[in-house]
């Protein structure tokens, strides 16, 4: 995934209402009026939020002309899931060699005479 | 996993994140594995083929350290900082900054070492000046550093993935 991509991803899941909008859209395909309902929000303020999402490729519009319903693209979250699994098991794989290291210290620790330092 | 918890990530501020870690042993010996060079070695920055190759601490506070990492085909990183603060076995604040980061100023990392029934939670916190950090986070995992949307898709992404599918 290219640094720009997910720069737009990460900006744009910086902010709680497109948070809310993509979980909303995870449900299913919604129109600007239906997404703006459950907040206390103007119309062309969600349609900011939806044109930020639009730019990021989280959200997409379908085909029918009259409603224009968003839909969610699941792929750049996907692919900046991929990337946050890989920084987290890159750390979870140094923590597991100091589990390892930290073992053989408590082993030695515990052997008569052989205490380091 | 019987011995350990698992790796948890947060964001306490815009700036900063954290990473929190059980282990199985008192702080006294993570503390040990945290300043000691020929422990390090064994265990920090070694993955595929990297190695710790420098390790330089003058554990004290203004003292220096330094690392320096080798890969494959004699590829290289180094990074190093200053400590500002020690708490023997609890504590150690220290600037760091990475020898090809593009970005102005320097990080400062905070280990915080709690031990409860003879295990330890580590919670290591680094604190970031600017958002180009994220970009250099992209290209090498070492450093450990995002944004603040970074949590919020943690947060945000196992519902997610479960309703997208």
């Amino acid at each position: 995934m290219a640094p720009e991509q997910l720069d737009a991803t990460f900006m744009a899941l910086a902010d709680p209402t497109r948070r809310a909008i993509l979980a909303r859209l995870a449900t299913g395909e919604a129109s600007v009026r239906e997404l703006t309902e459950p907040f206390a929000m103007s119309q062309p303020a969600i349609s900011k939020h939806l044109k930020v999402l639009e730019r990021a490729g989280l959200v997409s519009r379908g085909r029918d002309a009259q409603r224009r319903p968003r839909r969610l693209e699941a792929r750049p979250l996907a692919e900046a899931n991929e990337w946050l699994e890989r920084y987290r098991q890159f750390w979870e794989g140094q923590f597991q060699r100091l589990d390892a290291l930290l073992e053989e210290m408590k082993v030695a620790e515990k052997k008569p005479g052989r205490r380091r330092r | 996993m019987a011995s350990s918890g698992t790796l948890k990530v947060t964001t306490p501020t815009d700036r900063e994140i954290a990473m929190t870690r059980v282990f199985d042993a008192p702080r006294r010996l993570v503390f040990e594995a945290y300043t000691r060079p020929e422990l390090l070695k064994r265990w920090l920055g070694v993955h595929a083929g990297w190695s710790l190759a420098v390790c330089e601490i003058d554990l004290r506070v203004g003292g220096a350290y330094r690392y320096v990492w080798r890969g494959p085909d004699g590829a290289e990183m180094g990074m190093g900082g200053v400590y500002r603060e020690i708490v023997r076995n609890e504590r150690i604040v220290a600037t760091e900054k990475f020898d090809q980061s593009w970005y102005p100023g320097e990080a400062v990392g905070t280990v915080v070492l709690l031990e409860q029934g003879g295990r330890t939670t580590l919670t290591m916190t680094v604190r970031y000046q600017s958002k180009e950090v994220r970009d250099m986070v992209l290209k090498t995992p070492m450093a450990s550093g995002v944004e603040a949307g970074f949590n919020k898709l943690a947060e945000l992404l196992p519902t997610m993935a479960q309703e997208i599918k």
